[in-house]
């Protein structure tokens, strides 16, 4: 029986266009584009030259300090492109699809009886470690390092992100193998966050269930209610989506495919779908986004963490929603100051829509401007509200703002990650970009530590 | 709103203050107009957030304003009947609310255009937004001064504390104390004499500049001097005096002072829109009434619990002045603390410093002052326990 872990603080964004569940067939990816910036902490050294002829899981890219971490082609076809930017920073490679699916043989690796050593060189070469991250920092994990435990979130509570129990169905197995590598990859224990009632049953796991709002799936809190992390201390963290991923590679299939949610108020007709990591944006929605004289947003990712990708934008390594929503930008809103605030969302008192409690049982529309200035932080209580761990949330940013390491580190910045603020910067009234601030300072602190 | 006006505004009128335009400089004055106006069109970023929620600081301090027009208007009222009475006349609550709006507007009048000048200028060299704090604050230093301060002492005193209560920190947000309080304090300390007294909180002139109005006299006996002044010089009888006066607000003092039921009105729209921390309310008044009882124990002649909260600037600074966000403690833990500590010190400074009959504002400004020494204990105890756990 997994125990449960209630948790009160936190907000589900109602938003409109949320996802059916079931399963609507896409374009195939014509290419795919792989974009080192997914892997935060990494720098590629690309192998590939454009013209290149790859299978699926050849190498594309590899890390300059870690070359066993590799990056590999998610289908067979040959290097078009590889784009620089500035200082030749490496922007994506990318891969035109010859649709073939021709790939490279993988051993199947049975975790019950492999060591450790056999697992790690498996998910190294097949491509997927750098779905396992590391704390503190939230990087990708340094594969010479044994983890105190390994936490895996089989739930995703930001808006509409798909409901794990149905990617999971039929790839149970897939799913079990995965988790039964990691085990033997720490000393401590695999501990899975599952949705309350979920019931779900794996072994060589510990299965803790959470109850409550958004960003009860986040994994940082999940840490933070089961065994929190203390300084010295590095433990893992993946998501089950991605662990679904791993144990295909290690049944020796080399498919990436992910199941997605294409969700979002401009999406026709919102559900779930089969597309590969890099995939174009345009090539998912096809045909299926409102025709309509605004201006649309096109996220990689949801709402709350993605990127504004645009049409030509592409699926990141990690993301479970591509989301289109109204971008704003031509919106002349009147007075908004003082108006009464029926029809704007909003989970503060001062408008009626949150008076009303009109946010939790209404669906909405919303788009993506700021709706306010930025500001100096002037409104105070409202970050405590949506952050349901044991840490200090303003103060941390103010530590990280300021780089004071030493306070940084004593208000516990090695157990967050810049998502868990992703809620805060949502709700204040200042329009802080919270999230970015503590992605610089975590970059930055592990420049100074390691 | 047509979308020719639109496009017309963001064609023709916007690139003038944009970089590169013609009045590039007053691109900050320009954007407070525009946001004034409309819900600013900036998006979010490629990353981060890619919604909003819809409350912005506009909102939150146009709340603080709403809140205080039951006060603002009792208050007004109240002048004139004070003026009333000390002529020994009665023209009718319409006449007396007349006479004291009059006697009010020259110095908001004052206040914003010194303060928001200020603002604005100093937000124009920064080339940044103009910040909307001062649109409270210039409200709350007329309220809080006597009705016969001079208007070029308010322009002054507000003038000093934009300037250095504020914008040398770095604005609204990173000001140490409460920008209001600290042109009251200036006030208080620079010009004593025209801050207290019997003469400073009735008019008996004329409303606009208090030229003395022919065919009237003060009558005989007529005192201004206020509930405290008394509480301090010892005359202070709590059995002969009103407490319900106090309430409603139909004695001497400061506009926002005087109607401690105006304020409870305020102070409802500010706990239900959540502006204000209900803890820093709650344990204003506690702290306030426990260290009242305590004092009513020990001495003769001391006010009641009920008279304490209701006298002077007490209620209106718990409201208004000790729930400001930005000067007040920012845990919630340290909410509690900090609320009492001024509800305490306020009653305290009240009664044993009889040199100083108002101890409400010298109490928020001294909680002010140790706000962040009580945060900081407060996530020290955090911080503790996550030391703690490394040990174990």
């Amino acid at each position: 029986m997994a125990s449960l872990i209630k948790l009160n603080k936190g907000l589900d964004i109602n938003l409109a266009g949320a996802a059916e569940q079931k399963l609507v067939s896409v374009k195939a990816a014509d290419k795919v584009t792989l974009v080192p910036d997914d892997f935060v902490g990494s720098t590629p050294k690309v192998v590939v030259k454009a013209g290149e002829a790859v299978k699926a899981g050849d190498v594309l890219f590899t890390d300059k300090l870690h070359p066993e971490i590799k990056f590999v082609s998610p289908v067979s076809g040959t290097v078009e492109e590889v784009v620089r930017g500035e200082r030749r920073k490496v922007l994506g490679v990318v891969v035109v699809n010859d649709g073939k699916g021709t790939s490279v043989e993988l051993p199947a690796v049975n975790p019950t009886s492999a060591s450790a050593d056999e697992i790690k060189s498996a998910l190294l070469n097949a491509g997927v470690w750098p779905f396992i991250k590391q704390r503190p920092y939230n990087v990708v994990a340094n594969p010479e390092v044994q983890p105190r435990d390994i936490f895996v979130t089989a739930m995703d509570t930001a808006p509409l992100a798909p409901d794990f129990a149905f990617v999971v169905k039929g790839q149970e197995e897939d799913l079990q193998r995965g988790i039964s590598a990691l085990a033997k990859l720490t000393a401590g224990k695999v501990y899975v966050g599952a949705k309350a009632g979920s019931k779900l049953q794996l072994n060589n796991a510990e299965v803790v269930e959470f109850a409550g709002p958004h960003p009860a799936g986040n994994v940082s809190v999940q840490i933070n209610h089961i065994k929190p992390i203390n300084k010295g201390e590095q433990v893992w963290t993946v998501s089950a989506f991605d662990v679904i991923v791993m144990g295909r590679a290690l049944a020796g299939k080399v498919d990436f495919t992910r199941t997605i949610t294409v969700a979002g108020s401009e999406v026709v007709s919102p559900a779930y779908a089969k597309v590969l990591p890099g995939q174009t944006l345009a090539s998912i929605l096809d045909g299926n986004v409102k025709h309509v004289e605004y201006t649309q947003r096109y996220i990689a990712g949801n709402v709350l963490t993605g990127q504004n990708a645009g049409k030509d934008g592409v699926v990141g390594f990690f993301d479970n929603t591509v989301t289109v929503i109204p971008d704003g930008g031509d919106t002349d809103e009147l007075f908004g100051w003082i108006t009464p605030g029926l029809n704007r969302y909003s989970t503060s008192n001062t408008g009626l829509s949150g008076l009303f409690g009109l946010f939790k049982s209404k669906k909405w529309t919303l788009d993506a401007r700021l709706k306010g200035g930025p500001r100096a932080l002037i409104v105070s209580g409202t970050w405590e509200k949506v952050f349901p761990m044991d840490i200090y949330p303003e103060e941390l940013y103010k530590a990280v703002l300021t780089y004071n390491i030493d306070k940084m580190e004593a208000l516990g910045i090695y157990e967050v990650a810049p998502e868990d603020f992703a809620l805060c910067e949502f709700v204040d009234a200042s329009k802080t970009p919270v999230q970015q601030v503590i992605a610089d300072g975590l970059v930055k602190l592990r420049k100074e530590m390691e | 709103m047509s979308n020719k006006l639109n496009n017309f505004i963001h064609e023709k009128i916007a690139p003038n203050f944009e970089k590169g335009g013609k009045f590039e400089s007053l691109w900050s004055v320009y954007d407070s107009f525009h946001t004034f106006l409309f819900v600013p069109r900036q998006t979010a970023g490629r990353k981060g957030v890619q919604v909003h929620d819809s409350v912005d600081s506009k909102r939150v301090i146009i709340m603080v304003i709403l809140a205080l027009v039951p006060a603002l208007l009792v208050g007004c009222w109240n002048v004139g009947l004070q003026h009333d009475r000390a002529l020994g006349i009665d023209d009718g609550w319409f006449m007396q609310f007349l006479y004291g709006f009059v006697a009010f507007l020259p110095k908001v009048v004052v206040s914003y255009v010194v303060g928001l000048g200020i603002e604005m200028a100093v937000a124009a060299y920064k080339r940044e937004e103009v910040a909307e704090g001062f649109l409270a604050t210039g409200l709350l230093i007329p309220m809080i001064v006597p009705v016969n301060t001079p208007l070029w002492m308010i322009a002054v005193a507000t003038a000093f504390s934009v300037i250095f209560a504020k914008e040398i920190f770095g604005g609204t947000g990173m000001n140490i104390f409460n920008p209001a309080l600290i042109t009251r304090a200036f006030l208080f300390f620079a010009y004593p004499k025209a801050m207290s007294g019997d003469a400073v909180f009735v008019r008996t002139g004329s409303a606009l500049c208090d030229s003395p109005i022919e065919g009237t006299q003060v009558v005989d006996g007529f005192s201004g001097a206020t509930p405290l002044a008394a509480v301090a010089d010892g005359s202070f009888n709590p059995e002969t005096f009103s407490t319900m006066d106090a309430f409603i607000g139909t004695i001497p003092g400061s506009i926002a002072e005087t109607s401690t039921a105006a304020i409870l009105l305020g102070a409802l729209l500010l706990l239900v829109t959540k502006v204000a921390s209900w803890r820093i309310m709650l344990s204003v008044f506690a702290g306030g009434a426990v260290m009242s009882a305590i004092v009513a124990a020990f001495s003769e002649n001391a006010p009641t619990v009920a008279q304490q909260l209701c006298l002077g600037g007490f209620a209106f600074a718990a409201v208004f002045m000790a729930t400001d966000p930005v000067t007040g403690c920012r845990t919630n833990t340290g909410k509690f603390i900090y609320g009492c500590f001024i509800g305490v010190m306020a009653i305290i400074i009240r009664m044993y410093n009889t040199g100083y009959p108002e101890g409400a504002m010298m109490a928020v400004l001294l909680g002010n002052a140790v706000a962040p020494l009580i945060d900081h204990y407060v996530v020290e105890a955090n911080i503790n326990k996550r030391a703690k756990r490394i040990k174990a």
